[in-house]
C-alpha cells in the first residue's frame, strides 16, 4: 500500500529526514516510535501532502503511484488519512458541515453522487456510536473550544466517518487519560480491516497494549534505525531512548 | 408639483445654501416654530462647517471630492403620482412577517395610509406626516441627539430634512412584527437624498428594525442620511442595516441612539456592496445598566471604499458595551475603522470592548483601523484590538487533508469568519438571508441587481469577484 524509499525532507533547507525507507501492506499496523524532533511528525506531514516541506530525494508510492505530484486534498481523496497531533480550531465552520463537505468532496472525486442530509446524518450517528463520540460534539465548531482529549476523538471520528485505506495518526495518545485514550484505541481496532493500514506514531508503548502492532520502528535522527515485531515497543519502554542515543541500533 | 433643483457651476455646498433659501423654506410656510429654528441654525451651521474634508481626524482616510465633485438632483416635494414599488423592487425575507416601509428618493411611499396606528398605541409611517400629527413628540426628541450644531452633514440634513420614517412604541409595548424599511433610489438623473428617520421606544418596549439600502437605476447618487433612535428605561432594540448599493453611489449614513437605564441595543450593520459607504453609528449610554453590542460586517472589491466611525460614550455607570466589525477586502478595496470608546468621569465599573478583524485578498487592498479611547473613570474594563491577515495556513491544511478541494476550504473559512457576525443576528429568516447573501457574495454570485426586477438591459451587473488563486 504504502513504500517509501531512500527519503530526504528538508525544511528551511534544514534536513530532518535523511534516508528513510518504509513499507506497509494492507491489513498491516505500524507503530512508529522515537524520541522528540527525530522526524517522526513531519514523515506524517510529508505523506499528507504538506507543502512547507522540501523532498529533496527519495520516493513514495501509495497503491502504485507516486504520490509526490498530488495536492494533499487528492491524497486525502485516494484514501490518505492523517489524524492530527494538535487539531487545528476552524471558529464558525460546524463539525456537520465540515465532514459533510470533506465526504461529499472526496465522493465527488472518486466519481460517486453526494450523499443527500439524510443519509449523512445517519452515517454520522452510525460513525458517532462506533467511536463513542458524544453527540453534542458535532453541533459545535470545528475543535473549537475542545478539551484535548475531545479534539483526540474527533479526529478517530473523522477518520471513521471518511473510512481511509491508510491512516496515520500522530501522536493521537498523547496527552489522554486512560478513558480517551480507550476511546481512541477502541476506534482504531474496530476500523482495522485486511483492506486497509494504520501508521500510528506514538511516544509510548501504552497505545499499544490496546493496539496490537505488527511492526514497531524506531525512528532516530531521521532514520529508522530499528524495526521489530511488538516485542521492541516493550523493550524501549524499559530501556528508555537513552539506550538508542548511546550507539545501540 | 415636482420642483427639482439642478445643482451645477457652483459647489455643491453653495448650490445648496441656495436652494434652500429660495426653494425649499417656502414650501414649509405652516411648519411649526421649533422646527423652524432648527432648519435656520443648520443651515447656519453647515453654511460655517460645510462638508467634512481630509484634514478633519474622523475623516483622514475618507474623501468626499468625488462625491461632491458631481452633479445632482433634489427633490422637494413627493414624487407624484405615487409609483407602485413593487414593480421595481421586491424584497423577499423569506418567512419573515414584516411591516413594510418603503423610501423611494427618501420619501415615504404609501398605499393611503401616511401613518399606521395600531390598538396598543404603537405608530409608524411617513416622517413628513408625523411632523405635522404629533409635534409634542418632536418637541421632546427631534434633533435632541444628533449634533446639528456641531457636524457639518447633519447640520445639511437637519435643515433639509423632509420625510423618512418614524417609529413610536409606547411604553410597555413590544412590537411584535419586524418593521423593515426599505431604501430605494431610482433615478434617471443622479440624485442627492437626505432621508431623517425618528424611532422612540418608551420603558420596557421593544422593536426589531430592519432597515435596506438598495439602488435599482445604475447612476450616481449621494444619500446622507439621519437617524435618531430613543430607548426608553428598560427596552430593546435590536436593528440591523443591510447595505447592498451599485458602485456608483455614496451613502453617508449617521445613526444615533441615546440609551436610557437598562436598556439594551444590538446593531448589525452588513454591508455588501456600495461605491463610498461611511455608516457613522453613535451610541450614548446615558442611564445606568444599559448595554450596546454593535456589530459590522463588510465584503469589498474593486475600488470600494466602506468607512465604520462608531463612538461609544458611556455617560452612566454600570453600562457594557461591545464592538465587533470584520471585513474581506478584495482589489484595490479600501475599508476604514475608527471605534471611539469614551468613558465619563463618574462612569464607574463600564465594561466596555472593541475588536476589528479583517481579511485582505490582495496586496492593494487596504484597511485603516484605529482604536480611540477616552478614559476618566477608575474602575473600568476596557479592552480593544486589531488584526488584518491572511487565511489561517494550519486551518488550510487541515481541511485540505480531509479531501476539501484548496477554492472550497478558502470559501468554507471566508464564510466562517463572517459568520462570528452573522450569528448575532437574532432573527432567524433574516439571518438565514443574510448568510446566503454573504455566501453568494463570496462565491462572486451576488449582484447589486439581486432582489431588483426593474429590466434594465443597458447596464451589466456588478459581481463580487474574488480571484481565489490570488490569496
Amino acid at each position: 500500500m504504502l513504500k517509501i524509499s531512500n527519503l530526504h525532507v528538508s525544511i528551511n533547507n534544514k534536513e530532518i529526514i535523511k534516508g528513510l525507507n518504509l513499507e506497509v501492506k494492507a491489513g498491516e499496523v505500524h507503530a512508529i516510535m522515537g524520541p522528540n524532533g527525530t522526524g517522526k511528525s513531519t514523515l506524517a506531514s510529508v505523506i499528507a501532502g504538506r507543502e512547507i516541506y522540501e523532498i529533496t530525494s527519495g520516493t513514495i508510492f501509495y497503491k502504485g503511484k507516486d504520490i509526490q505530484t498530488m495536492s494533499i486534498e487528492e491524497r486525502a481523496s485516494e484514501g490518505i488519512f492523517l489524524g492530527f497531533q494538535y487539531p487545528v480550531e476552524i471558529p464558525g465552520v460546524s463539525m456537520t458541515n465540515f465532514m459533510k463537505t470533506a465526504v461529499n468532496e472526496q465522493r465527488k472525486y472518486r466519481g460517486q453522487d453526494p450523499l443527500n442530509s439524510t443519509d449523512f446524518l445517519a452515517l454520522m450517528e452510525e460513525k458517532k456510536k462506533l467511536v463513542e463520540i458524544q453527540s453534542n460534539l458535532t453541533n459545535r465548531s470545528v475543535n473549537e473550544g475542545f478539551s484535548g482529549g475531545e479534539k483526540k476523538k474527533n479526529e478517530i471520528f473523522q477518520m471513521a466517518m471518511l473510512d481511509p485505506a491508510l491512516a496515520i495518526l500522530d501522536e493521537t495518545d498523547s496527552g489522554l487519560d486512560i478513558d480517551a485514550l480507550r476511546v481512541v484505541a477502541n476506534g482504531v481496532v474496530k476500523l482495522r480491516r485486511p483492506d486497509n493500514a494504520f501508521i500510528i506514531i506514538t511516544h509510548y508503548q501504552r497505545l499499544l497494549d490496546y493496539i496490537v502492532p505488527d511492526f514497531v520502528h524506531v525512528l532516530f535522527e531521521g532514520r529508522i534505525v530499528k524495526s521489530g515485531r511488538k516485542e521492541l515497543a516493550m523493550e524501549l519502554e524499559e530501556r528508555g531512548y537513552e539506550w538508542l542515543k548511546n550507539g545501540n541500533f | 408639483m415636482k420642483t427639482e433643483t439642478t445643482l451645477t457651476g457652483i459647489t455643491l455646498k453653495e448650490k445648496l445654501i441656495r436652494a434652500f433659501e429660495e426653494e425649499f423654506l417656502p414650501g414649509l410656510a405652516d411648519e411649526k416654530p421649533f422646527m423652524k429654528e432648527i432648519r435656520q441654525q443648520s443651515i447656519e451651521t453647515f453654511q460655517s462647517l460645510g462638508f467634512p474634508h481630509q484634514k478633519m481626524e474622523d475623516w483622514r482616510s475618507t474623501s468626499l471630492q468625488k462625491t461632491l465633485s458631481r452633479q445632482y438632483i433634489q427633490e422637494f416635494t413627493s414624487p407624484s403620482p405615487k409609483e407602485d414599488v413593487s414593480k421595481i423592487f421586491k424584497c423577499d425575507i423569506h418567512h419573515l412577517d414584516t411591516h413594510l416601509l418603503t423610501l423611494l428618493n427618501g420619501w415615504h411611499v404609501d398605499t393611503g395610509i401616511e401613518l399606521t396606528v395600531l390598538p396598543d398605541g404603537m405608530i409608524f409611517g411617513s416622517f413628513n406626516a408625523a411632523r405635522k400629527q404629533y409635534p409634542e413628540l418632536f418637541e421632546k426628541y427631534y434633533a435632541k441627539q444628533a449634533p446639528y450644531l456641531s457636524n457639518g452633514l447633519i447640520a445639511l440634513n437637519t435643515a433639509f430634512a423632509h420625510d423618512g420614517i418614524f417609529i413610536y412604541v409606547p411604553d410597555g409595548v413590544v412590537a411584535t412584527r419586524t418593521i423593515q424599511i426599505v431604501n430605494i433610489i431610482n433615478q434617471a438623473e443622479n440624485l442627492f437624498i437626505q432621508p431623517r428617520n425618528l424611532v422612540i421606544l418608551g420603558k420596557n418596549a421593544s422593536l426589531q428594525l430592519v432597515h435596506c439600502d438598495h439602488s435599482v437605476q445604475h447612476k450616481a447618487s449621494f444619500v446622507n442620511s439621519v437617524t435618531e433612535i430613543f430607548l426608553g428605561e428598560n427596552s430593546f432594540v435590536d436593528h440591523y442595516k443591510l447595505q447592498n448599493k451599485d458602485n456608483d453611489a455614496t451613502v453617508i449614513t449617521n445613526s444615533f441612539f441615546h440609551q436610557s437605564a437598562n436598556s439594551r441595543l444590538i446593531s448589525n450593520v452588513i454591508t455588501f456592496n456600495g461605491g463610498l459607504i461611511r455608516n457613522n453609528l453613535s451610541t450614548t449610554l446615558a442611564g445606568q445598566g444599559a448595554d450596546a453590542q454593535l456589530f459590522g460586517l463588510y465584503l469589498a472589491d474593486k475600488d470600494q471604499h466602506v468607512d465604520n466611525n462608531i463612538m461609544v460614550d458611556h455617560q452612566s455607570a454600570d453600562c457594557t458595551s461591545n464592538q465587533l466589525y470584520k471585513g474581506i477586502l478584495d482589489d484595490q478595496a479600501m475599508a476604514v475603522f475608527n471605534g471611539h470608546i469614551k468613558v465619563r468621569r463618574d462612569s464607574q465599573r463600564t465594561v466596555a470592548s472593541q475588536n476589528n478583524k479583517n481579511i485582505l485578498l490582495s496586496d492593494k487592498a487596504t484597511i485603516h483601523t484605529q482604536p480611540h479611547l477616552e478614559i476618566f473613570a477608575d474602575d473600568v474594563k476596557c479592552s480593544h484590538g486589531a488584526t488584518v491577515g491572511q487565511l489561517d495556513p494550519e486551518a488550510m491544511f487541515y481541511m485540505r487533508s480531509r479531501g476539501i478541494r484548496e477554492d472550497t476550504s478558502r470559501m468554507l473559512m471566508m464564510y466562517a469568519f463572517a459568520a462570528d457576525v452573522i450569528n448575532h443576528i437574532q432573527i432567524p429568516p433574516v439571518r438565514h438571508q443574510i448568510d446566503e447573501m454573504v455566501y453568494r457574495r463570496l462565491k462572486g454570485e451576488l449582484s447589486n441587481c439581486d432582489q431588483c426586477i426593474i429590466d434594465c438591459n443597458a447596464t451589466r451587473p456588478q459581481i463580487f469577484e474574488i480571484d481565489m488563486s490570488k490569496i
